[in-house]
């Protein structure tokens, strides 16, 4: 609990509450990250706010060491904007998952990533709804037989980096529960960001989809199976980083010699490749993890200052004037 | 022009009520505000009612596209708009339709006779021409052929036609100027500044203005022009002329200053309350934070965080809005946070009549929420105060810690009366107290309260050795921990229903208005106010044992209520709904409170609200003899 002095590790932004998720749920690796990194990064407990909607997931502010707003099913993108309003240099991270961020909240989401604010969106995303046990999600691939669904879901499932991309985000990113130093570098790269970050995480959820990504995060399939976008750098994957991928003349990812790997550019102004890869088929091609995109844009929350500012240097008025108006009259005594 | 001056006759009256009616494209709301502020100036009581056509976007020349302005001044206390226009302007067959039944017997009716064709007619559902049928015997009907008098007046212009044209509605306020003694500076000072990058239509629309009045002087059409002396009664002080959602945002902005806090309005467009976000966004220069939000949810949510943050939360909106926001509301009654919800009530249910005004939302504002979810309720009861509601509003969200609904509706929303502009310094100020930093050594309790208040400790993020965490789930009181223990859910239940009790003690008292201790007393909220503080007021003048109550506060009733109640023989709660008021106040005092309601789009009349207390009571006389 110390604010001052010693330098802080993790433990600093543990709280005294107990973690309740299910035993070996991905959720508890996600805390770990988030702690490591934010120790890493040398955040202050009190400068940071973590504002969660509804699912187990966003149970998480209850277990950080910061200012925490548990709020409500879909929400959260609006009241962590409100909140940024209020306070621009306060840290303000989003913590959602699949349901909250995509389905009953889909709508905020996107407004929050075209308008730029300057919120730090974890997405928990474990393509299944786990706290009320077990119904199909808006991530869950077609098919899928859940107790909703006993004959199978005919949902077209959504990307949530190719809705971010859509919507004109402009800092994406996905990262796996149990890619523990990935993880960490992932939150720190969207703590750099000025603007919306969104990092969608694959997360384990070991009661009601577990397995969801075992095809492409298991460690014997690992290299063959995920391809790391790094800046600059050719698409590389394989246990030596012998196969790349590129893209066919519609755009389409392929699976390539390593000579003739395509080379990523994160920062592109044309989210038309990072786009591809977000749609990229999972069962035949390589799972892209790292940052699709990092662009440039003001945030919202400073535009909206700065009318502030200049309305406030073009016109004094005090508050008798405002009351007054332009036209009154009076009636003596 | 001096010979001409010399001859006009001038009738001296008390008041005046005038109804502008025309197709929507005719400009009355405009002719109406302009006719409006000079009257203001001149130093008349006024009171206003823009009644907006059902749609929108009608096709010209039909009923549903009339839109109309009335305005009622006088040299005496004045509080509605009033019932019967003496003088009605209509612009077309459908205007008169729909106009015509409520002009007073004997009035003025100013008819322009341009379009009345067959298509026109037909338009206006009417069989015959009724400039013809005699069907508007009785009343001093002057034709006029507005379209040509405005051109020949404006033919040595290079307007094109269809721009002389648009100018109609400004030659008939001149006429009515005449007739009004109205002064024609403030307008022409209006046009030279709205027309300012067009100066050839603002000098067309003063030369249609001054052309109007010369018009209705020499004319000879008119047997007189009238003149109300300004009104005296007034308390000594500084006026202007205020719209309801006007004062509401000029209170917003006062309280925000009083309490030393930046407010930050989420809102959402809808009808009618839209013109609280267009007004608050133009208050940059006083700090105002605006943000229209995607939808009404991340309206209420945007402010709710904003008060998170430790600022002042407002949000805007009509009946189904609030509908959207209730999960929301629910939320920052859990959470304890201060903020304020404003509901400009408009017909429904759902869509309903969104131009017409309504009180409907009362229930919706007490119990429209899941669990057990109280939120404090303050009404705006006439334009000007609006004002004071809202200042209200702030005061006590700030003070409890807790979401106030403020309900206003479409009727004082946008009509408009005198406003008695208080100074800065006059208006109390808002304490509020943030948690202090704490060295981390002890845990933060985040519901820890006032003992007087109940309200609980407000820690800004951000606040060294202050972190909490807070969320919708049942939480442990002090601590502010997740509890499902059976007990503290009772406790906290118990409560926040006692918090917004206690607000009671921080409200002024009611007031009884009309017979200080009356046989028959109308209790009512809102904007019906106007309507029944004449009646009540004439009644009791007349020697009649009735008297009004006009509640500020709905939720809680102000303390001494119950027995005013108590000590009247009978309680009639007027109200534009189907009786909720008179609901909770049975339901809460049991009292035999009769409803007495009308669901029209349409405000009460005074006359309705005197027949109904009369009524009330030779009902009671009868009782009483028989017994
Ligand atoms: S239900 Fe699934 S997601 Fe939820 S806590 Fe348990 S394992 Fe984790």
């Amino acid at each position: 609990m110390s604010t001052t002095g010693t330098p802080l590790t993790k433990k600093d932004f543990k709280s005294d509450q107990d973690v309740r998720w299910c035993p070996g749920c991905g959720d508890y690796s996600i805390l770990n990250a988030v702690q490591t990194a934010f120790a890493e990064l040398g955040k202050k407990p009190h400068e940071v706010a973590i504002v969660s909607g509804i699912g187990c997931s966003s149970r998480f502010p209850y277990y950080m060491e910061t200012y925490g707003f548990h709020t409500l099913h879909g929400r959260a993108p609006t009241i962590a904007t409100g909140l940024k309003l209020a306070n621009p240099d306060l840290d303000v991270w989003v913590v959602t998952g699949d349901g909250d961020a995509l389905s009953i909240g889909g709508n905020h989401l996107i407004h929050v990533l075209r308008r730029n604010v300057g919120l730090k969106i974890l997405l928990f995303n474990n393509r299944i709804y786990g706290l009320t046990k077990g119904q199909f999600s808006p991530t869950s691939e077609r098919g899928k037989k859940t107790k909703s669904t006993p004959m199978g879901s005919v949902d077209e499932p959504f990307s949530p980096i190719g809705l971010a991309l859509g919507a004109n985000a402009t800092f994406v990113a996905r990262s796996v529960d149990i890619f523990a130093q990935h993880l960490v570098a992932m939150v720190k790269r969207m703590d750099a960001h000025r603007g919306t970050s969104l990092l969608e995480i694959y997360q384990n959820c070991n009661i009601f989809n577990d397995g969801a990504y075992k095809s492409f995060t298991d460690k014997e399939l690992r290299d063959d199976r995920v391809v790391e976008l790094h800046q600059g750098k050719p698409l590389l994957f394989g246990k030596n980083l012998d196969k790349g991928l590129s893209f066919d003349a519609d755009l389409r990812p392929r699976i390539v010699e390593k000579a003739d790997a395509a080379t990523w550019d994160e920062h592109r102004a044309n989210p038309a490749y990072a786009t591809a890869l977000a749609h990229a088929d999972e069962a035949s091609l390589p799972v892209p993890i790292g940052v699709f995109r990092d662009v440039a844009r003001s945030p919202f929350e400073s535009d909206l200052r700065n009318q502030l500012a200049v309305a406030g240097e073009r016109k004094t008025e005090s508050l008798d004037e405002l009351l007054l108006g332009n036209e009154t009259w009076t009636v003596g005594s | 022009m001096t010979e001409t001056r010399t001859q006009t006759q001038f009738e001296e009256v008390d008041q005046i009520v005038v109804r502008f009616a025309g197709d929507s494209g005719d400009g009355m709301q405009l002719t109406g505000d302009q006719l409006t502020r000079t009257t203001a100036l001149m130093g008349n009581d006024l009171a206003t009612f823009p009644d907006f056509p059902a749609e929108i976007r009608a096709p010209a020349g039909t009923l549903p596209g009339v839109s109309a302005f009335q305005l009622r001044f006088s040299n005496f206390d004045i509080h509605t708009p009033g019932d019967a226009p003496d003088v009605l302007v209509a612009m077309n067959p459908a205007a008169l339709k729909v106009h015509v039944s409520s002009l007073r017997r004997d009035g003025t009716l100013i008819v322009d006779t341009t379009s009345f064709g067959p298509v026109d007619l037909k338009k206006a559902k009417y069989d015959k021409n009724p400039l013809e049928d005699g069907s508007l015997d009785g009343y001093r009907v002057i034709k006029l052929e507005l379209q040509r008098l405005t051109r020949e007046a404006l033919a040595s212009t290079t307007l094109d036609t269809r721009s002389k044209d648009r100018c109609k509605n400004i030659y008939a306020l001149g006429i009515v100027s005449w007739l009004f003694h109205r002064d024609l500076k403030p307008t022409i000072q209006f046009l030279r500044g709205k027309f300012a990058s067009k100066p050839e239509i603002a000098e067309a629309n003063v030369k249609a203005l001054e052309a109007g009045h010369l018009f209705a002087e020499v004319s000879g059409l008119f047997q007189a022009a009238y003149r109300v002396a300004p009104a005296t009664f007034m308390k000594p002080g500084t006026y202007r002329n205020v719209m309801g959602n006007q004062a509401l945002c000029l209170g917003l902005v006062a309280a925000a200053k009083k309490s030393g806090l930046r407010l930050v309005l989420g809102s959402y467009p809808i009808t009618p309350a839209s013109d609280i976000l267009h007004q608050l966004a133009t208050y940059k220069h006083h700090g105002i934070l605006t943000f229209q939000a995607e939808d009404e949810i991340a309206a209420i949510g945007a402010a709710i965080g904003a008060s998170y943050g430790g600022l002042l939360g407002v949000t805007s909106t009509s009946g189904p809005g609030l509908a959207l926001k209730s999960e929301a509301i629910g939320l920052a009654v859990m959470t304890e946070l201060p903020l304020v919800v404003i509901d400009v009530q408009r017909a429904g249910p759902s869509t309903g009549m969104p131009t017409k005004t309504e009180q409907a939302d009362l229930l919706q504002a007490m119990f429209g929420r899941n669990g057990e979810c109280p939120v404090p309720i303050v009404v705006a009861r006439t334009p000007a105060d609006s004002f004071g509601a809202a200042f209200d509003a702030v005061r006590i969200a700030l003070r409890y810690m807790t979401p106030v609904i403020l309900l206003s509706d479409g009727y004082i929303a946008n009509g408009s009366e005198p406003w008695c502009v208080p100074t800065a310094s006059s208006l109390p100020e808002i304490a509020v107290k943030f948690a202090a930093a704490g060295d981390g050594t002890a845990r933060f309790r985040p519901y820890e309260r006032d003992p007087v208040t109940l309200a609980r400790v407000w820690a800004r993020p951000g606040t060294p050795g202050c972190t909490h965490r807070i969320g919708g789930i049942e939480k442990e009181d002090g601590s502010g921990n997740i509890s499902y223990d059976a007990q503290n859910h009772q406790h906290m239940v118990d409560l926040r229903a006692e918090k917004v009790a206690r607000i009671a003690n921080d409200i002024a008292d009611a007031e009884v208005i009309g017979h200080p201790s009356p046989d028959v007393l109308f209790l009512c909220w809102g904007g019906t106010t106007g309507a029944i503080t004449a009646a009540a007021l004439r009644l009791s003048k007349a020697g009649h044992s009735i008297g009004a109550v006009c509640l500020r506060w709905v939720n809680p009733f102000p303390k001494n209520l119950e027995a005013i109640l108590r000590a009247s023989k009978r309680v009639i709660v007027p109200e534009l709904n189907l009786g909720q008021l008179a609901m909770l106040i049975r339901s809460r005092f049991l009292v035999d409170a009769q409803p007495f309601t009308k669901v029209q789009g349409q405000p009460f009349t005074s006359h309705e609200v005197e027949e109904a207390g009369l009524a009330a009571l030779a009902a009671l006389r009868g009782q009483e003899v028989s017994r």
